[in-house]
């Protein structure tokens, strides 16, 4: 082996390797940062932070019951949090993951109601694709309002999600309301015979499993494919997409449609899997934290499911940290602006050092 | 009849009084957005400061007695908020709007981290001006019962307007709004401009989040704000930047929030939820009217149009 044929190695190895360092370092420092101020944060009130710790940690990931019920809370925000990245990709900042939850949610209830009778398999699979287009065309039209009237999407998608609220409570406690839901007014119920199993022995549903199918299919979208790479094009710099005679606007409402559309199919999955009808426990707060997800995973579909169940795992002890410590449930939400902060914060320093230093070129 | 009209007069005097009461944070909140805004940057958490105004001055109010304490403590919330978000913007590749979403959770989050234990006990509020004495009508009394943050907020904006105009500092927060570049050469620190008119949009949205708490709906529970902090910043692009069309903008907001309430206090319930999503359908149907792809906005600091 030659010195020269070493030296070729490296350089084509050491930038690549240098950016994957990267890539991993920098997430996990600020990470790590975020728990320390949130330590301090905790023993500043008077609790032993360890402990916090070590109780996050049992109620998200301590034992295989645990475990699936993270893993149960990660699958909509997998879902949510492609619904941020895709377009972000574009450099297009959506919000607006919530809303197409819960109109996603709605239409696959409805849609499940008026097939019931049907063959199971046929009415589940309508009922997601029936979630899915809804939410693809919810944040679809947040791309058109961008492209075609210069709307700002970040202010029109949160409008969307306010609007999409709007709409459900006023079809759940008006015309759609099963009479049977006095405490929290519901649509009937899709059937028992048309909600989505669970795998085997365990308690996690197959939605889950379609859930990581769509991280993986986005990824190779977005990085395989002269679509993905288009958004790239677009997002570095729309002039430039736009003398390259790239079709902007269009590539921006597909963005969104997908983007959409896996929200959509967040909440199609949550009213087939576990609540068997759609009300606003549709409502929970999915698309906030896939926007979180969709930022820390540095909007890679692929780095958003272990994200993803990192935040589940973090979401699922919250009421464990309630009962052991009696912290207010709104502690893992200070932990989760935290870590945001942290990692949006830590965006700064990429770039900044050389982590596999190019060795001296060979003459 | 006479009873159709005495309904209308009904809804239409609600409304008023609702585009009052309910307007009062969106005015604040906007024009702490204005400013901010002018310098050139976009804070999106107002949100979590509007919350954590709510929060400190319902806590302040409560445990001192006096309400207009708890508006200062808000005040000072909202200025450490600004100055975080502030610190983080300035620093480079940072994306100012996810940071807004950040600071919103996070402010969020402490906001109902320590005002759990505040939703139970009741706080004194701040009084009212009985401005509708003269009235034996219990609506119109109702309608003018008016708070001293509105009159104060009424008086800001046209003084804020002013401040841009005529002041040598508001010429400097403009400058640095229109060109980053122009300013550092005139001798301007655009960081220091910026941190400080943040904070300030900062003060201002936690003080409209004090008068949720204090005044209307007058208690603190996780529920209160609607985002009435997101929706400001969609308020401040309606407004053109302008500080008086904050004003007229943030009293049809507050009209259009009042609708449902008013026409169910007449009886009239149907599509109540629908009402409530009337602000946000006035706000992005504005919007899209008022938006182009073509041009700049009109009134937009040009310095925003690198972030947006």
């Amino acid at each position: 082996m030659s010195a020269i044929s070493v030296s070729a190695t490296q350089d084509a190895w050491g930038p690549r390797l240098g950016a994957f360092t990267e890539a991993c370092a920098i997430p996990v420092i600020a990470l790590v940062i975020a728990f320390v101020l949130f330590g301090v944060f905790i023993a500043a009130q008077g609790h032993d932070p360890f402990d916090v710790y070590a109780t996050i940690y049992r109620g998200a990931f301590g034992s295989w019951f645990s475990v699936q019920n993270s893993l149960l809370r990660a699958a909509p925000i997998m879902l949510t949090a492609l619904c941020t990245a895709l377009p972000a990709r574009a450099g297009f900042v959506v919000i607006g993951a919530e809303g197409a939850v819960v109109l996603g949610g709605l239409a696959a209830a409805l849609t499940g109601i008026a097939l019931n009778g049907a063959m199971p398999l046929f009415v589940i699979t309508v009922m997601l694709l029936v979630g899915m287009v809804v939410g693809g065309v919810w944040i679809g039209a947040v791309g058109a309002l961008k492209h075609y009237r210069g709307v700002n999407e970040t202010i029109s998608s949160l409008l969307l999600n306010y609007i999409a609220i709007a709409i459900l409570n006023f079809l759940v406690f008006g015309m759609l309301k099963d009479p049977a839901t006095l405490n929290k007014p519901s649509t009937f119920p899709i059937g028992d015979d048309n909600m989505i199993g669970v795998i085997g022995e365990s308690s996690i549903h197959w939605g889950f499993v379609l859930a990581l199918i769509l991280c993986v299919s986005y990824w190779f979208v977005s990085r395989r494919t002269p679509f993905g790479f288009s958004l790239d094009i677009v997002g570095g710099n729309v002039r430039a997409a736009q003398v390259c005679g790239l079709p902007v606007g269009r590539l921006l409402v597909i963005a969104c449609f997908l983007g959409g559309a896996a929200a959509g199919l967040a909440g199609a999955i949550e009213v087939a899997a576990i609540h068997g009808r759609a009300n606003i426990s549709l409502n929970a707060g999915y698309g906030y934290a896939g926007i979180l997800v969709a930022f820390l995973a540095r909007q890679n579909p692929l780095a958003i499911i272990p994200v993803a169940f990192l935040l589940g795992g973090i979401r699922a002890s919250s009421g464990v940290l309630q009962r052991a410590h009696d912290l207010p449930d709104a502690t893992v939400l200070v932990l989760q602006g935290l870590v945001f902060v942290c990692i949006l914060a830590s965006e700064m320093f990429y770039g900044r050092w050389q982590w596999f230093p190019a060795k001296a070129a060979v003459p | 009849m006479m009873e159709e009209g005495a309904s209308a007069l009904g809804i239409f005097l609600a409304v008023l009084g609702g585009a009052i009461r309910v307007g009062t944070p969106f005015l604040f909140v906007s024009l702490g957005e204005c400013l901010t805004e002018r310098s050139g940057r976009i804070n999106l958490g107002l949100e979590g400061s509007l919350l954590m105004g709510a929060m400190t001055g319902y806590a302040v109010s409560l445990l001192s007695g006096n309400p207009w304490l708890g508006v200062a403590a808000a005040g000072g919330a909202g200025l450490v908020l600004g100055f975080i978000h502030a610190l983080l913007c300035q620093q480079p590749k940072i994306n100012d709007i996810a940071v807004g979403i950040a600071m919103m959770i996070f402010a969020t989050g402490l906001a109902f981290y320590f005002g759990k234990s505040f939703i139970q006990p009741v706080a004194p509020r701040l009084p009212s001006l009985d401005l509708g004495a003269w009235s034996t009508s219990p609506v119109v009394r109702a309608a003018l019962d008016i708070n001293i943050l509105f009159l104060i907020g009424v008086a800001l904006a046209p003084f804020m307007a002013w401040f841009f105009k005529y002041t040598r500092l508001g010429m400097v927060v403009r400058t640095v709004g229109e060109s980053a570049e122009s300013s550092r050469a005139m001798g301007f620190n655009v960081n220091r401009v910026r941190m400080l008119s943040t904070m300030a949009g900062g003060f201002l949205a936690s003080i409209g989040g004090s008068y949720l708490s204090l005044y209307y709906p007058g208690s603190w529970n996780e529920g209160l704000s609607t985002g009435q902090g997101l929706m400001a910043v969609a308020l401040v692009i309606f407004a053109r930047w302008n500080p008086v069309y904050c004003l007229y903008a943030s009293l049809l907001f507050g009209g259009a929030a009042a609708l449902g309430p008013a026409l169910q206090s007449v009886g009239i319930t149907w599509g109540y939820y629908l009402f409530g999503a009337a602000p946000y359908v006035l706000t992005l149907a504005i919007m899209i009217a008022t938006s182009s792809a073509q041009r700049r906005l009109a009134g937009m600091p040009n310095e925003l149009s690198r972030i947006t």
